[in-house]
């Protein structure tokens, strides 16, 4: 008989139950597989009443983040050969994020967030639709290209127990976003996002735990991006208190 | 829901997790980052114990013996001991963080994190043997 795995997946069907539970399906131990296609499989074949997000099936779209044994993971990008075939791997929504239905988080607060910072290039002297082009040097691009990498998968907020304790914290992915723009040669809008981020739950509200660059799928370093944010204020605060031109 | 192009169309009935008193147990990242922070109490009263004793200098020979013996006994020792190695394990997780805070360019080149992170350890090394040294001369 060819080799199984089981999956261990959270239910959670709001019209029937209050709280979640754990479903158990088994599925092929197909080494080509991973865990998105295991799902997948269950869904297609066993269950098609089990709910979750995908899209893009190539880690790309950030939309099937869930937790795998307890660690957050962009699940079309993890092989089931990762796991022991004889244990079985327990999948659950992300973290810290209010469940819709079974995998499915409601992830309104995220977006939220993530507009509040304005991630896109803010200049008044350009209209929106004017085509101008701004040149970039290698160097200038360089500045911001890891924090552009973000696919707003979610997954740094599943490991980051400041948004499970304050659900209010702007949170990694959008603070590492607002700060892609500010280092971006083109954007000017870097005060107007400070406006936003200067708050206890904004910028400050990071303890630098860390986990969240270690999860992160596309190697963004948001915990850099935070604290590179955090340095950036408290320099130009000095500036002002202490120089009498300020930061201009 | 502050704005309502976000909101869903239909009320939905959210499951809230509720967040275990245990969290920091959840993850040893967790629990190293807690450790960390609690490490800042020691951290906090060995400085002010440095103050006190500053102040017992300024109170004269009979104030300071006094401290000095308070020092020297066993639970002296013991904090000493006990602030130290937090002192130290403070130094060694943070060290190999800051590499993450800081952005230095030479030329077009950025530094890497491990250069970065070995400059300070390596700073720490030097300040630390000027201190045994300026303390240990005798
Ligand atoms: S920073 Fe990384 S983990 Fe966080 S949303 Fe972006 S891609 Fe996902
Ligand atoms: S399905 Fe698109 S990132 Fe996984």
């Amino acid at each position: 008989m060819a080799e199984t795995i089981r999956l261990e997946v959270s239910r959670y069907r709001p019209e029937v139950e209050s709280e979640p539970t754990l479903q158990s399906y088994e599925v092929p131990y197909n080494k080509d597989w991973v865990i998105l296609d295991a799902l997948n499989y269950v869904k297609n074949q066993i269950d098609g009443s089990v709910t979750f997000r995908w899209s893009c099936r190539m880690g790309v779209c950030g939309s099937c983040g869930m937790m795998a044994n307890g660690e957050p993971k962009l699940t079309c990008a993890v092989p089931l050969t990762d796991y022991d075939p004889t244990q079985p791997i327990r999948i659950e929504p992300l973290q810290f994020f209010p469940v819709v239905r079974d995998l499915v988080i409601d992830m309104s607060s995220f977006l939220e967030k993530l507009s509040n910072v304005k991630p896109w290039i803010i200049r008044d002297d350009v209209e929106a639709t004017e085509a101008v082009e701004f040149r970039q040097t290698p160097v200038e691009l360089d500045a911001y290209k890891q924090f552009s990498m973000c696919i707003n998968c979610m997954i740094c907020y599943s490991a980051c127990p400041v948004i499970g304790l304050e659900p209010e914290f702007t949170g990694p992915a959008a603070i590492a976003l607002a700060q892609r723009y500010n280092l971006d040669s083109r954007d000017k809008g870097k005060e107007e996002r400070m406006d936003a981020l200067d708050a206890h739950e904004g910028l400050w509200g990071c303890t630098f735990v860390g986990e969240c660059t270690k999860v992160c799928p596309k190697n963004v370093d948001p915990a850099g991006a935070i604290q590179l944010y955090k340095m950036g204020s408290a320099t130009d605060y000095l500036k002002s208190m202490l120089l009498p031109w300020g930061t201009k | 829901m502050s704005n309502p192009s976000l909101a869903p169309t239909r009320e939905l009935k959210l499951y809230r997790r509720p967040i275990s008193f245990w969290w920091w147990l959840d993850r040893p990242a967790y629990f190293k980052f807690v450790v960390r922070e609690l490490t800042c109490l020691f951290v906090g009263a060995f400085a002010i114990l440095t103050l006190l004793q500053v102040r017992a200098v300024g109170e004269g020979p009979e104030a300071y013996a006094a401290f000095a013996a308070m020092l020297a006994s066993p639970a002296g020792i013991g904090f000493s001991v006990l602030a130290f190695l937090a002192a130290v394990y403070h130094t060694v997780t943070w060290f190999p963080a800051v590499q993450t805070t800081i952005v230095l360019r030479v030329g077009e080149q950025r530094v890497p994190g491990s250069v970065i992170t070995g400059a300070h350890m390596a700073g720490w090394l030097v300040v630390s043997v000027v201190v045994a040294y300026i303390v240990l001369r005798g």
